[in-house]
């Protein structure tokens, strides 16, 4: 099964995981400081974030590139993720916050809170806030996914329902009352499992860790996606009906690569929030959502490696164009949008492959279209 | 649902009504089919043909009447899904294959075997099921199309390739909406062929316009118009039927 999944592409792109794994933390703290082969720290943090965003776009590519499920509130499984993690490192703080209560985080001392609400409680524990990364998300995705599948949900109406789902949560989370920080959200965070995060250790430490969800995530959508269920993802996408007609039950293999996406989501968010150092409600904002359907679908929908490409890729073109015209990114990214998807069908890793075989093979045949 | 058989037949309809915004698709319709029987619908368009094939496979639940499955099944409370599971496969009018699939693969999805998520997950493809798949592709004549995708193939291997994907689901019976739709006339006769050779084995009811493929099919024709049945027999005995000459045959 695994070996199934592992294709030429695949084993690249883990070896050149793997190598990031590897160089990455060794610039960083093997070099001295200031010479030209350093990595300075906020870069491994940096990549970090990237590669926590490569994840994130593997989980989109698994519902809307292969089972055709266009979400525009993966956001929201993303952030929920983060601030199970965020919880977790609130509570790690303890009696090292501005308040110094051992039990309450400072946002609920200065709301003159007395007692911690009862969701908090258990965050204290580094193995359930692990459980609640992947469980918030899934359940959320289950819940929803139920409803919406059976109701035979599709297309574009999905797309929005998904779109208010992420803005629903967004405006709750903004809410002092919901408990969860208001709008300055979760930072100010110490340290996780007893090392400090300011560390450039914890720092690489974290940045490996990245490296491994982001392998762990391709490697089980790999096995997903080249099994015979993945083929059953495809023809739900192409074709909805003639799976029913085959005796598929379509809702159950939507609700289950939901699922699975929105749990890898909230890998990916409980990773972002200590290397960003602070989770808030505007992780939750459409905007967000849309742009990790414009990295998917720059790096090439329905190629896994090609989503993980186009998220890294338009993330660095923001970080390099939000720091020298700050107010033109936003005409940046719709003008890639546009330009992919007048040019580039099939993403960058498409547009790879048609020269490719351009090359291999004179006679042109007709490159297979993934259907809308 | 009693366990006692209540008819002989396969699939027994009887008394179907279904209106569409005030409009009844569906009036009164019954209509029979014995295991391995052969069996062509015909009338003009709007006569509530694809509505009645709709409502065996569960995609449209009627207002009334019964619709019952080997006697026994009430198909009116089944999906999609639950009827492709008890025997019922359907081949739409526009021929529908999954076309970023290799023509082996959508044979191979097609092939009886567990439809459950986790089953699929952990499935492989067994020599056994290879075999089939070979069968299957000499049937309808793809043997040589094997690994291209089903997007590169005619319109007419289309529709062949559904058939087959039919035929590997081993259903007992058949809704075949206008096979020959698009078809030279070759084609049409090979097609009339395969399904006659279908016919024995699996219960077959072929939707069709095209008289010469239903003279070719040479099988008992039912004929609808306006969600009802108003002749049955053979083909040369509908044909000298006044009504069905008035509504259908002599336009």
């Amino acid at each position: 099964m695994i070996l199934r999944a592992l294709d030429t592409r695949s084993a690249i792109f883990l070896g050149v995981l793997f190598i990031l794994a590897v160089a990455v933390p060794f610039l960083n703290q093997a070099m001295t400081p200031g010479s030209a082969a350093h990595l300075p720290s906020f870069a491994v943090s940096l990549l970090g974030k990237y590669l926590c965003y490569a994840l994130l776009a593997v989980a989109l590519d698994l519902v809307w590139g292969y089972c055709g499920i266009l979400s525009l509130g993966h956001g929201a499984f993303f952030a929920l993720g983060g601030y199970a993690m965020g919880m977790h490192l609130m509570r790690e703080i303890g009696d090292r916050g501005v308040y110094a209560n051992p039990l309450l985080p400072d946002f609920m001392v200065f709301l003159n809170w007395k007692e911690l609400p009862w969701f908090w409680h258990g965050f204290d524990m580094f193995w359930f806030a692990m459980i609640m990364v992947f469980l918030a998300p899934g359940a959320l995705a289950f819940l929803f996914g139920w409803f919406a599948f059976r109701s035979r949900v599709t297309g574009v109406y999905l797309s929005i329902i998904t779109q208010a789902l992420t803005y629903a949560l967004m405006l709750a989370f903004f809410r002092n009352e919901m408990g969860f920080g208001g709008n300055n959200g979760l930072t100010d965070f110490k340290d996780v499992l007893g090392f400090d995060l300011q560390s450039d250790a914890t720092r690489c430490g974290l940045f490996v860790a990245t490296v491994a969800a982001l392998a762990f995530g391709f490697v089980l959508c790999r096995i997903i996606t080249t099994s015979k269920a993945g083929k059953v993802l495809v023809a739900v996408r192409d074709a909805e009906s003639r799976t029913r007609f085959l005796g598929y039950r379509v809702e159950g293999f939507k609700l289950f690569v939901f699922v699975v996406s929105a749990m890898l989501a909230g890998l990916a968010g409980a990773l972002y929030t200590p290397q960003v150092g602070i989770i808030n409600p505007s992780e939750f904002s459409p905007a967000n959502s849309i742009e990790i359907v414009i990295w998917v679908a720059l790096g090439g929908r329905g190629s896994l490696v090609g989503a993980a490409i186009g998220a890294v890729l338009v993330s660095l073109a923001k970080t390099l164009l939000t720091g020298w015209f700050p107010e033109l990114w936003l005409f940046a990214l719709g003008g890639l949008f546009v330009l992919a998807t007048l040019f580039l069908p099939r993403g960058v890793l498409g547009a790879v492959e048609g020269i490719k075989l351009r090359r291999s093979r004179p006679a042109r045949e007709p490159a297979p279209q993934p259907a809308e | 649902m009693s366990e006692l058989r209540t008819t002989e037949a396969l699939l027994y309809l009887d008394g179907l009504e279904k209106s569409f915004d005030g409009f009844k698709a569906i009036n009164g319709l019954s209509f029979s089919m014995k295991a391995g029987e052969l069996r062509a619908v015909i009338g003009p368009n709007g006569a509530g043909k694809t509505t009645m094939m709709d409502m065996i496979t569960g995609k449209t639940r009627p207002d009334k009447g019964d619709a019952l499955w080997d006697g026994r099944i009430d198909l009116t409370t089944q999906d999609e899904a639950d009827t492709a599971r008890l025997g019922i496969g359907r081949k739409f009018q526009k021929p529908t294959v999954f076309e970023t699939h290799t023509v082996e693969d959508n044979l191979l999805m097609a092939l009886k075997d567990e439809r459950s998520v986790l089953a699929t997950l952990f499935s492989r493809t067994s020599d056994a099921q290879r075999e089939r798949i070979g069968e299957l592709l000499a049937l309808v004549r793809l043997e040589d199309r094997r690994g291209d995708l089903a997007a590169n193939l005619s319109h007419g291997q289309k529709q062949w390739l559904e058939i087959g994907m039919l035929l590997a689901q081993d259903p007992q019976l058949l809704l075949v909406d206008e096979p020959a739709a698009g078809m030279t006339d070759e084609e049409t006769m090979r097609t009339a062929e395969l399904l006659k050779g279908i016919a024995g084995k699996h219960a077959v009811v072929v939707v069709e316009h095209d008289m010469a493929f239903v003279k070719a099919l040479g099988c008992r024709v039912t004929v609808l118009h306006q969600g009802t049945v108003i002749a049955e027999g053979s083909i040369d005995h509908v044909s000298a039927n006044e009504r069905v000459i008035e509504v259908y045959l002599g336009r």
